[in-house]
Parts: structure tokens; sequence; C-alpha cells
């Protein structure tokens, strides 16, 4: 059987090489990457423009983006025909394709937030290590632990008040420089499909800007919904401990806090959302207003086939209720939970009907291409590029956070930033 | 020296190093001389009279057989299209596995199972017309290719290296015309090179041999005693889809604007 062939089924004339050749993992990069970037974009607001109130969630949201950004390639390997062949596009590069670029940003940008994260833990590390290395009889566990932390050091042990200035400074820096590199990171991404002229949906400017909005906005969210579920687990754990450790920070003082921060970020969620909207409601009504020959079956599609997707799903569900969720006074916890999960959600649909959307028509416009996203897996290509693939890439992130914060703790952290 | 020294040495060293050998690679003759193809004597170029086309489907078989595409496999580098107007005004087309078989009903393959009967009489007119990779002058497959394992050849044509091709299909969905697809078993781009094996030792591509009434052939467009050459020059012929910039170089002769 032909690769797509599976899972596409063709409506009237389609020509007969067609089929949905870009499926549910190539909704999974896009929307990954966005992750990343709007993570990033979070945590710098902070460093960068002094925002104070999201000071709490900024050192989480990087720590998130570095777990994000090894799982937003995934996809992409998943998706080739020949992964063991992907390193090609580093080794040859063909720089007119928007493809080649990807090797040299997300490098770029990995060790940007690398750098960021080690100039942020610097100290961390350096507290760990030493008391570590005076120790006469380390057991095997701390000789292990000793190892990773004096390694993490990079050799710099120099950590007086004049040396944390500088880490500081250099910390503001690299996220100066890390919002335009991740905006071009997730930019270049709607780059790829809004140069591709063969295809009328894809085919946009606004592409790589709609893009970005939406991957703020993505990223927002998820990090808003990752720091409840941990603030939660940590109430848990206060509840616990208060009976034994008096001094420990109590349950009440943890939930106004989480509060805080929750409304603050909501407020620049919604700021991005309104941008993503505006934009994307822009590029419809220009296709309206400009009529030009693809228009025909881009209205049958917008307007018929996938009207559910694109209305019902991303605009009403995805956009408009957690708007409205959002907007209404006094926003709680249990409300904000539920108005990231849809804006995630909208994220999501919005990817699926740009992707899937923009292959559901033929190159001829006189015929459609369904989709039917495989889900129980009975070969590896079904199970890669169906529904659990893409489940294992979304998971993917949130296992490696779970590690990582064990090397860069995200709370109960005694440093000056 | 001090490690700060020996860190900042290695660093001068290796881009003093990198910058004479990048300009090296910057002048490489045989790449300098490959990009010039304006010596190139040749420019291979297509010719469909859809006129003489009656839809039997024998170049479509001639090209799987050639060019070892899987014989059942629902892709082909060639097809054939059927296209039908009724008096009502309403359009038909379709191209039933390809064409590999001809079109053997005067049913038309609506997709998912579906077939539209047509009578004869209801019929306003009906053609054919045979389908192929454009070898575009500029061609959106080779800007998009991220590793470069698609490449025009000097004489024009657009190759794929399956050694090279990561799979990733950004060439398939950049090309408006919708003529390449993944190899069932190589699992690597593929698409009509007009037979490059064969038109390189002076033969006629599988197409053009098969064609029983001559509505395909091939030619140089830079020699102007090519008949091909020739009819292109002093007749009427169109090309597909121009308003993508792709710079066609397969005519057509007798194109109807219902031609998608």
């Amino acid at each position: 059987m032909v690769h797509g062939e599976l899972w596409t089924v063709k409506e009237l004339f389609v020509y007969p090489n067609e089929y949905i050749y870009w499926s549910v993992q190539i909704v999974m990069y896009p929307f990954m990457t966005g992750l990343v970037a709007g993570a990033f974009v979070l945590s710098s607001l902070y460093h960068v423009f002094a925002i104070k109130e999201l000071k709490d969630i900024a050192r989480f949201a990087l720590v998130f983006s570095f777990a994000l950004l090894f799982a937003a390639p995934v996809p992409i390997i998943l998706h080739l025909q020949h992964p063991l062949r992907g390193i090609n596009v580093m080794m040859t590069p063909h720089f007119t394709s928007a493809i080649a670029a990807f090797g040299i940003v997300f490098s770029a940008y990995g060790a940007i937030v690398a750098s960021e994260l080690w100039f942020l833990y610097r100290k961390h590390f350096v507290d760990i290590a030493l008391p570590l290395k005076e120790k006469p009889d380390k057991t095997l566990g701390e000789w292990f632990k000793f190892i990773v932390f004096c390694t993490l050091t990079l050799g710099v042990y120099d950590v007086s008040e004049e040396s944390l200035h500088r880490d500081e400074k250099a910390i503001k820096v690299l996220a100066g420089i890390g919002i335009p590199v991740a905006c071009f990171l997730h930019g270049y991404a709607g780059f790829i499909f809004g140069s591709v002229k063969a295809n009328a949906l894809w085919m946009t400017p606004l592409m790589p800007v709609i893009f970005i909005m939406s991957a703020i906005v993505s990223g927002i969210a998820l990090c808003m919904l990752t720091y409840i579920v941990t603030m939660e687990i940590r109430k848990l754990v206060a509840k616990k401990k208060s009976a034994s450790l008096p001094r420990h920070e109590t349950r009440e003082e943890l939930q106004s806090a989480e509060i805080n921060v929750i409304r603050m970020t909501a407020k620049y969620l919604l700021l991005f959302l309104v941008f993503a909207i505006t934009l994307e409601l822009l590029d419809l009504v220009f296709r309206g207003y400009t009529a030009v020959k693809s228009w025909d079956v881009l209205r049958s599609i917008i307007y018929g086939k996938d009207f559910t997707d694109i209305f019902i799903l991303q605009y009403t569900v995805g956009n408009l209720i957690p708007f409205i969720l959002f907007l209404l006074p006094n926003l709680t916890i249990r409300r904000a939970v539920l108005a990231v999960l849809l804006v995630m959600f909208g994220v999501f649909m919005m990817r699926w009907n740009v992707v899937i959307g923009g292959q559901a028509f033929s190159l001829s416009f006189a015929g459609y291409m369904h989709y039917h996203l495989p889900i129980i897996p009975h070969d590896w290509e079904t199970l890669k590029e169906g529904f659990f693939g893409a489940l294992g890439v979304f998971i993917m992130p949130f296992v490696l956070f779970y590690f990582m914060i064990k090397i860069f703790p995200i709370f109960d952290l005694k440093e000056s930033h | 020296m001090n490690r700060r020294d020996f860190l900042k040495n290695t660093v001068k060293g290796i881009a003093g190093i990198a910058l004479p050998l990048a300009a090296f690679e910057f002048v490489n003759p045989r790449e300098l001389f490959a990009t010039k193809d304006d010596n190139a004597k040749v420019r291979w170029g297509f010719l469909v009279d859809t006129y003489k086309c009656v839809g039997c489907g024998l170049c479509v078989k001639a090209c799987k057989l050639e060019n070892e595409i899987p014989y059942d496999a629902n892709v082909s580098r060639t097809w054939v299209e059927r296209y039908v107007i009724t008096k009502d005004g309403k359009k038909y087309a379709d191209s039933p596995k390809a064409a590999r078989d001809g079109f053997t009903t005067g049913k038309i393959d609506l997709g998912e199972g579906k077939f539209q009967e047509i009578r004869n009489e209801d019929i306003e007119k009906a053609f054919f017309v045979p389908k192929l990779c454009n070898q575009c002058e500029n061609p959106p497959c080779v800007q998009v290719c991220p590793v470069g394992a698609t490449y025009q050849a000097a004489d024009g044509v657009v190759l794929v290296d399956r050694t090279w091709c990561i799979g990733c299909g950004y060439c398939i969905m950049g090309c408006p015309y919708g003529v390449r697809f993944f190899h069932p078993k190589y699992l690597t781009a593929e698409k009509c090179n007009f037979c490059y094996h064969r038109i390189s030792k002076g033969l006629k591509t599988a197409c053009v041999q098969a064609c029983p009434f001559g509505a395909r052939q091939i030619g140089n467009l830079k020699d102007p005693s090519d008949p091909v050459t020739k009819i292109i020059m002093t007749e009427r012929v169109g090309i597909l889809k121009e308003e993508y910039g792709t710079k066609p170089q397969v005519f057509y002769v007798g194109l109807d604007r219902e031609v998608k």
C-alpha cells in the first residue's frame, strides 16, 4: 500500500498520486514547537521586561521549555519515511528550503535555552557540588550526584556577589536574544506552510505571524496548567508536612500565591489570544473578499466540510468559551484549568485545520480528501503516524520535565534572581 | 599558557582555518560549471496532442513497467485524465487507477466507490488529457527539498536521488501538479523523469514509444529543427497552471479551459 492511502478517502476528482501525506505528526510538530516558543516567551517576559508578577512562573516556564525542546523534533522524525537520514538536513542543508533552517535555528535556540538555564542554576549546582566534594566517605548515590553536578558547574565555582550579578546580566541578554529566536523558530514553522504556493489554504504571508501568536497562547496555557498541577501537588505535600514541620509554607500561603500568578498570567494569555484570533479572521475575510480561483473550493471546505472543526471546535470551544471564562471576574483555579485546557485544544485544532484542512481538497480544485486518523495500530506506520504516536509525543515533555526538575528544581530555590 | 589563553587561541585557530576552507568551498569549479547551464546543448521538452489521445492507457502501463513502479500500487509517474462536459453544463473528470487499464466503461469514477453513468446523448464534449511531470524551468519541488536530494539537471530534467531523500514529503506538497508520490518500495520521493535512463541514450521515453497514436512526443527545445520544437514555436500550445510561475516545459495542443 502506498504511504497515505490507508487514511485517505478520495471524493470526486483527485489526481491519482494525491493522498494526505502530512498526517497527525505534522499537526503535532507545529503544536509542540509552538509550546516551546510560547513557554520561552513567557519566561522572558519576566527576565527581559522585568514583569515582577511573572517571577514565579518564569523559571518554571524556562525549564519546561527546555523539556519541550527535546520533544519538538520527535514528530518530524516519526513522520519521515527515512528517519535515519534525518541528519542529512544538518549535513547538506539546502537553504532555499524552509525546512533546511531547522538544524540551525533549532540548535541555536537549544544553545540559548541551555545557557540561560546554566546561568540561572549555576549557584545551585555549586551549592550541591561543593559540600559533596568535601564529604570524605561518599555513598555510590552521592558519588553519582557529585559527578553530575560537578560536571554541570563546568568548573566554575565562583559564586561571589559580583559574579552572580554578572550571571543576571547574562540571563537578561540571553532571554533578550531568545525572544526573536523563539519567534523565528516558530515563525519559520509557519513559513514552511505559508510558502507552499501549491496549497491554496496555506499560502499566505500571515501564516508565520498567526503561528507565532497561537504558539505563545498555547505555550502560556501549558505553563499555567503544569504550574497549577505542581502547585496542587505541593499543597498536598504541605498539608502532610504541616504537622511535623511548623515553619514550612502553609497550604493557604501556597493557595494565594498560586491564584495571583494564574490571574496575572491569564491576562497575557488573553492579550496574545486576541492577536491570534484577529489575524486568523483577517486571513479568512481577506480570502473571501478577494475570492481568487481557489476560493470556491476553499469556501466549500471552510464553511462546509470542515465547519465543525473550524467554527465549532476551534473558534467556539477553543477560543470563545475560554475567552469568556477568563474574562468573568474572580477567576478560580478550577475555572482556569478548564479554560487553559480548552485554549490548548483550540490551538491544537488550529494546527489540525491548517495541516489536515490544507490537504482536504485536491490540487485539481475539483475533489476532496478525507482523513481518517488511525487509532488502533496494526503495524509500525499506523502506530507512529496514528493516535498513539501523537499521544506519545505529547506525553514525552512531561516525562522529561519530571526528570529535569531533579536537576533544575523549580521551587524552594534560594538565589538572587 | 593558561586555560583562558589556550581557549582563545583555539577559537582563533579554528576560525582562521575555517575561513580559507570556506572560501575554497565557494569557488569549487565543478559546482560553478554545474550552475551555469547556459552552455547545455539540450533542453528536454514534451508535447502532448490531446486531440490524438484516446485514453487507451498504454502509456501508463509502459511507464509503470519501465520505471518499476509496483503495478498494482495506486500511484503512477504518468496518468491520463478523462473530462466529460454534459449539455446541462455539468463537468466530470476522473482517472481510475491512473488510467493504467484505459477507460473501459462510460461510468465516471466519483471516488468513495461511487460511479456516475452518463448517457452518450447528454455529452456536450469529452476528451482525454495525459499528464506527467512538467520538468518546470522554475521547479518548486527543487526549491523546497531540505537536503538537496531533488535537483535539476543541466538539460532541465528534475531528478531525485533515492540515496539521499529523507522522505519528508515537502516536495510532494510543493508540486502544484500532483506528479510526486512516495515510491512504495524505496519510500523516497518519486516522479516522472522523462525516462532519463532512456533519453540520455538517445531513446524515446517509454510512454512516447508506447503511444500508438503519437499523442506524446519528446524533443530538444534548444534544437530549432526538432519536430517538437517546431510545433511549439509555430502552433498554438498551452501549458498547465501558468499562474504558479513554475514555467512548465510540457506543452499541450488543444488544451481545454476545463482541464484541471
